[in-house]
C-alpha cells in the first residue's frame, strides 16, 4: 500500500515547463531521495508535496487522501529547510513549538514535548539560546528537532545537510537514518548529493530537466541505470562509458574494444538482454564502474565473468582505502579501483581484469540501456 | 562597530591624518555656527543684542525669552506662545509616523513575500510617489479633503502625511524584507501561521533596524514639513512650524529675536531628540542589505 503517490504531477512557471509528468510513489516508513542536478526540478516537487507550491496538472495523495488543494499545515507534514529556516527572532524552544502555538496545542503539553524531543536530539542545553548562537550542526538539529515535535505523517527534507562541512553531514546522516529506524516514519528527501542518496535512500528518483529518469532501489540504480545519464550521476568516481562495438563471434555476443594500435579487445557478454541482441554489429556504450576493473593477481577466480585486458596506466591517485587508476580503455579515459597495496605506477602497460556480469550497454543513440 | 571601524580603515601617514582631522573640525565648526549663534542669543536680553556681536556669550544669562516663547508670545491673534502647537504636532506627527510605518512594512511584506502578478509596477508606481513634487499634489489633496470631510483637521494632516510617506517606508521595508529569507515565511506556513500572523510573529521582531530608520526620517519630514501644514490646517489645528513663522514673520511690533531664536530650538528639539536617541541604529539600517555579510 502506497502512502505517499505522486501521479502526473506537472508544474509550470509562465511558459516554463519545471516537472514534466512525474509519477512515484513511496510505501509507508519508506525513504524516497529525489536526486538531481541543480535545476531539475527536485526542489520544486518536494515543494508541491509539501503545498508551498501549486500543482499544474496531476495529484499527490498523502495516506490515500488527496492533498491538491490542502494548505500546507493542513497536510500533516514536517519540513527542514536548507537554510534551516529558524525564526532569528525566537529561541531553540519558542522555535521548537511555535507550529504546536499556532495549532493551539496547550502550554503545559508543548513544553513535554519540547522536552522530549530535546531530548532525543540532545539539545537540552541550547533551548534558551537565539539561533545566532548555535553552530551549523546546531542549527541542523534544531530545524530537525522543529520537524519531529510535530510528529508528523511525512518529513520533508530539502537539502538538509549541503551547508554542514564534510565531517559533520556524514554524523548529521547517520543520524537522520538513525531517527528514520526509530520513528519508522516515512521522509522524502532531496539532495544533489547521489552518495547521500545512496546512504539514505530506500528509493531514489533520480530527475534531470523535469523528467523522471529513474524510479528504483538504490542496488537498481546503481547497478541497472536506465540511461547514461542516470550511469553518470549516480556513483563516484562515475561510471566508465566506453564506446565499443558489439559483434557476435563463436555464437557469443563479445563487446569489441577498440585499441591505439587499431586492433579490438573482445570481452563477452554475460545474460544479455533481447533489445542487446537485437542490436549485434552495432555500435554501443559499455558501462563500467570503477570497482569492476581490477588488477588482481588471480582473474577470474571467484565468478567466471572476469576477463583480461591491458591498458596503459596514466596516473594513479592512491586515496588511502583504495587507490583509483587512470588508463585508457577503447581510446577514452577510464577509472580503475584498484587496491591500496597495487602496484600499479603511472606509464606502465599492466593487466586487468574486467568484471563483466556487472557490464551494461547503452545504445549511443538513444542513450537508453539495452 | 569600533573594532570594525579600526579594521576597515585605510591606514595612513601622520600628515594625512592631521589634514582630514584638520578639515572635519572646520567643517564641524561651520555646521554648529548657527546653532550657537541661536543658543546664545535666545539667552540674552534683547538689549544685549541690538548692541551689536552675535557670537559673544550673554552678559547676563535669562531664560526669560524661552518662557515667553513657549506660552506668553503673540501668534497670529492670540499671545499663546508655541506651547498649543507643539501639542498639534505630536497629535499629527505620532500617529502618522505610526501608521505610515506600520503599512509601509506591511506594503514591504507583500512586495516581497507574497508576490503577485505585476507587483514591481506597483512598486515602481509607489517609488515613483518619492519623487512627486509637494506643491502638485496641494489643490487634489484639497478637494480630496473636502470630499472627505476632514479638511482643517489634525486628522486630515496626519492622512496627507501617511499618503506623502507611503512611497518611502514602502520603499524602505521592501529592500529590507528581499534580503528576508523566504523560506522563514515557508517554514512559518508550514507551522499554520497565517499571512498576519508570519507579519507580526517573524518579520516584525526582526525589522528594528529599518523601523527604526523609517520613524526617525517620518518623524523628521513629518515634523519639520510646512507647506502642508500651512495649505490645510486651521487655526486650532496649525503645526509647530507654521507657528513659528507666524511668530518670527509678524510685521507688527518690536522683533523680539531672542524669543524668535528660542521658538525656533523648541521647534527643532523633538527632531533632535529622536536623532540622538536612535541615531546610531540610523547608518546602520540604511545599510543592511547593501553589504553582504
Amino acid at each position: 500500500m502506497s502512502f505517499l503517490v505522486v501521479s502526473g504531477l506537472e508544474k509550470r512557471f509562465g511558459p516554463v515547463e519545471v516537472l514534466k509528468g512525474i509519477d512515484i510513489s513511496v510505501p509507508q516508513g519508506g525513504f524516497l531521495v529525489l536526486v538531481g542536478p541543480s535545476g531539475c526540478g527536485k526542489s520544486t516537487l518536494l515543494n508541491t508535496i509539501a503545498g508551498l507550491e501549486t500543482v499544474s496538472a496531476g495529484e499527490i495523495l498523502i495516506d490515500g487522501a488527496r492533498v491538491n488543494e490542502l494548505h500546507p499545515s493542513k497536510r500533516d507534514i514536517a519540513m527542514v529547510f536548507q537554510s534551516y529556516a529558524l525564526y532569528p527572532n525566537m529561541n531553540v524552544a519558542k522555535n521548537m513549538s511555535f507550529g504546536m502555538e499556532m495549532r493551539g496545542v496547550p502550554r503545559a503539553e508543548r513544553k513535554e514535548t519540547v522536552a522530549r524531543v530535546a531530548n532525543m536530539l540532545q539539545i537540552e542545553d541550547l533551548l534558551d539560546r537565539k539561533p545566532g548562537q548555535l553552530s551549523g550542526g546546531q542549527r541542523q538539529r534544531v530545524a530537525m528537532g522543529r520537524a519531529l515535535v510535530r510528529d508528523p505523517k511525512i518529513f520533508l527534507f530539502d537539502e538538509p545537510l549541503s551547508n554542514l562541512d564534510a565531517k559533520l553531514r556524514v554524523e548529521m546522516r547517520t543520524e537522520i537514518q538513525k531517527l528514520h529506524q526509530r520513528l519508522g516514519t516515512t521522509i522524502v528527501y532531496v539532495t544533489h548529493d547521489q552518495i547521500e542518496a545512496m546512504t539514505l535512500a530506500t528509493v531514489i528518483a533520480v530527475l534531470k530537466g523535469g523528467v523522471l529518469q529513474q524510479v528504483g532501489s538504490p542496488a537498481e540504480i546503481y547497478n541497472m541505470p536506465n540511461n547514461i545519464f542516470v550511469a553518470d550521476f549516480m556513483g563516484s568516481p562515475s561510471m566508465n562509458l566506453v564506446p565499443a562495438r558489439l559483434d557476435r563471434a563463436d555464437g557469443a555476443l563479445v563487446v569489441s574494444l577498440k585499441r591505439a594500435d587499431g586492433s579490438t579487445t573482445a570481452l563477452p557478454l554475460h545474460r544479455p538482454s533481447d533489445a542487446a541482441r537485437a542490436h549485434v554489429g552495432r555500435d554501443v556504450i559499455l558501462g563500467l564502474r570503477p570497482e569492476n576493473i581490477d588488477d588482481a593477481p588471480e582473474p577470474g577466480a571467484t565468478s567466471g565473468y572476469h576477463h583480461p585486458l591491458e591498458a596503459h596506466v596514466e596516473v594513479t591517485q592512491p586515496t588511502g582505502a583504495d587507490t583509483l587508476a587512470m588508463i585508457r580503455l577503447g581510446g577514452r579515459e577510464a577509472v580503475a579501483r584498484l587496491r591500496a597495496e597495487t602496484g600499479a605506477r603511472a606509464g606502465e602497460r599492466r593487466r586487468f581484469t574486467v568484471d563483466m556480469s556487472k557490464a551494461v550497454l547503452f545504445d549511443p543513440e538513444t542513450e537508453e540501456r539495452l | 562597530m569600533a573594532a570594525s571601524a579600526i579594521e576597515t580603515a585605510v591606514r595612513t601617514g601622520r600628515l594625512t591624518r592631521a589634514l582630514i582631522y584638520a578639515a572635519l573640525l572646520v567643517f564641524a565648526v561651520y555646521y554648529l555656527l548657527p546653532l550657537f549663534v541661536m543658543m546664545v542669543n535666545s539667552l540674552k536680553e534683547l538689549d544685549e543684542i541690538r548692541g551689536g556681536n552675535m557670537l559673544a556669550l550673554p552678559e547676563i544669562v535669562t531664560i526669560a525669552p524661552w518662557i515667553k516663547a513657549w506660552n506668553q508670545a503673540q501668534i497670529g491673534v492670540q499671545p499663546t506662545g508655541l506651547a498649543p502647537y507643539f501639542l498639534n504636532s505630536i497629535k499629527m506627527v505620532v500617529p502618522a509616523v505610526i501608521i505610515s510605518t506600520l503599512l509601509g512594512a506591511l506594503n514591504g511584506y507583500v512586495l516581497t513575500k507574497w508576490r503577485f502578478r505585476g507587483d514591481t509596477l506597483v512598486f515602481a508606481l509607489m517609488l515613483f510617489a518619492c519623487f512627486i513634487p509637494f506643491q502638485i499634489v496641494l489643490i487634489p489633496m484639497a478637494r480630496v479633503l473636502g470630499f472627505l470631510g476632514i479638511a482643517g483637521t489634525t486628522w486630515g494632516l496626519v492622512l496627507v502625511h501617511v499618503v506623502y510617506g507611503l512611497g518611502f517606508t514602502t520603499l524602505f521595508f521592501r529592500n529590507y524584507y528581499a534580503a528576508f529569507p523566504t523560506e522563514l515565511v515557508k517554514a512559518a506556513q508550514i507551522d499554520g501561521a497565517n499571512f498576519l500572523r508570519i507579519f507580526y510573529r517573524i518579520l516584525l521582531p526582526s525589522s528594528g533596524p529599518i523601523i527604526v530608520v523609517t520613524v526617525i526620517w517620518q518623524f523628521t519630514n513629518v515634523w519639520n514639513d510646512f507647506l502642508f501644514g500651512a495649505s490645510f490646517a486651521d487655526f486650532d489645528s496649525q503645526p509647530m512650524t507654521v507657528a513659528l513663522n507666524n511668530l518670527v514673520s509678524s510685521s507688527t511690533g518690536v522683533k523680539e529675536y531672542n524669543v524668535h531664536f528660542a521658538g525656533a530650538i523648541l521647534a527643532a528639539i523633538p527632531t533632535l531628540l529622536v536623532y540622538i536617541v536612535a541615531g546610531r541604529y540610523f547608518v546602520r539600517g540604511l545599510m543592511a542589505g547593501a553589504v553582504k555579510g
